[in-house]
């Protein structure tokens, strides 16, 4: 039992998708100016990165090794379908406003990748946790970007207003900045930042050492 | 007319760079531009797979997915829009796959050149983005192959200033906890920032 909570626990702080192993991280900074936005995108992620772990660790020991990415590719291509027809017919402003950010779920490397690494040699059980896993330390990053952009940017919280703006009679003048792509950027390298400060082991080596001052010590 | 198409090509390079303003392509983006000889490899991959994929999928959109696209086949009724996301990821591992075979034969110093470059574009976001954009922007056949030729050159451009920028890093003395990852997240920010000078031109 302990193996399952390690499975779904790990990728949130020690082994985060977008923090360590560098996936998944177009979608990341497209749809986080709203934090509602961003809570459907990561639903969506969660829910496909699940089942398309499930489902390919269901026919791992029959997919020819020459051709397994086609076959991952399709799918996850067919689950993230469903999801774009679910989201249409349920919440169809929301889709929307996701544009073209849910059709690239398929390319999202957090799905591709999870179903390289884990599923193909993990029986579906504990492939569906490790994609509920890592669906969810995606989730994290992803909502706290949002958290930070929506709040400095709109003074708001999934759109109840926090701080009230000057332009409605407040006291609180938004930071444009919060909304534009580059802020994004910003945020997600401080985050990473601060997790590595806090999980030390994280933290790449330098790849070039400054040197001693040489011409100091001669002298 | 030929202003018109101008215009849309300055725009898909640095107005709505792919990289830097819709931040697609952005795994391949940050994890393969520690040197310039491999960004520039990778980039004119991207160029090339990017020009030819976007009008191919134009053309499966307007004569075989939108709604009543088939009528010349006697199905004026059938709607197969729904398809769009297999179909065009299935078009862009088929396009890769065929480039990569014939790249092999016919010029190989370019497919060394590229080397495993050329598999990994297949799940790059920036052309499967590239594709969404063109049915999503209802673009025609030679304004797709303009935007897809645009955005790729967009994409290589970021890619190659990315890695120059890197290459130069990486001798001066960041903060432990920001090193690597978090530095080039930073760096990129700014120049995201840099290219939102030019959403200020019309044209």
């Amino acid at each position: 039992m302990s193996n399952v909570k390690e499975v779904l626990l790990a990728p949130i702080f020690t082994n985060n998708p977008i923090g360590l192993q560098i996936l998944g991280i177009c979608s990341a900074l497209a749809v986080t100016t709203k934090m509602s936005v961003a809570l459907v995108m990561c639903i969506a992620l969660t829910v496909v990165t699940a089942f398309s772990n499930m489902l390919i660790s269901l026919i791992r020991n029959r997919i020819p090794t020459s051709i397994r990415i086609i076959v991952q590719m399709t799918v996850i291509a067919s689950l993230v379908i469903v999801v774009d027809q679910v989201l249409g017919a349920v919440a169809y402003d929301m889709s929307k406003q996701l544009t073209v950010f849910i059709g690239l779920i398929i390319t999202n490397c957090i799905v591709m990748g999870r179903a390289e690494a884990f599923a193909m040699q993990n029986p579906p059980g504990i492939s569906f946790v490790d994609g509920i896993g890592n669906g969810l330390g995606y989730s994290v990053v992803l909502m706290s970007v949002a958290a930070i952009r929506e709040f400095f940017g709109s003074g708001s919280l999934f759109g109840i207003e926090i701080m009230p703006l000057i332009t409605n009679g407040g006291w609180y003048n938004p930071m444009g900045m919060m909304l534009l792509p580059p802020s994004a950027f910003f945020i997600i390298g401080l985050l990473i930042w601060a997790l590595r400060s806090w999980k030390t082991e994280q933290v790449e080596a330098p790849e070039y050492e400054i040197g001693g001052h040489t011409a100091l010590s001669q002298s | 007319m030929f202003e018109y198409y101008l215009s849309l090509f300055i725009k898909a390079i640095f107005i709505e760079n792919m990289a830097l303003v819709f931040f697609l392509g952005m795994c391949t983006f940050i994890a393969i531009s520690k040197k310039i000889e491999t960004a520039i490899g990778l980039g004119i991959a991207v160029i090339v797979v990017q020009s030819i994929t976007v009008p191919v999928n134009n053309l499966i959109f307007t004569f075989l997915l939108a709604d009543g696209a088939l009528a010349w086949a006697g199905f004026p009724d059938v709607d197969l829009s729904f398809l769009g996301f297999l179909s065009y990821i299935g078009v862009i591992a088929a396009i890769v796959q065929i480039m990569e075979m014939f790249l092999d034969k016919y010029v190989p110093a370019l497919y060394n050149a590229l080397g495993v470059f050329l598999p990994l574009i297949t799940v790059n976001c920036a052309i499967l983005g590239g594709s969404l954009f063109m049915v999503n922007r209802g673009y025609d056949f030679v304004e797709s192959s303009v935007y897809g030729i645009g955005s790729g050159v967009g994409w290589a451009v970021a890619i190659v200033t990315l890695a120059g920028i890197r290459e130069k890093l990486k001798y001066s003395d960041i903060p432990a906890g920001l090193q690597g990852l978090g530095i080039t997240f930073i760096t990129v920010g700014l120049m995201s920032l840099g290219f939102m000078s030019f959403g200020g031109i019309s044209l």
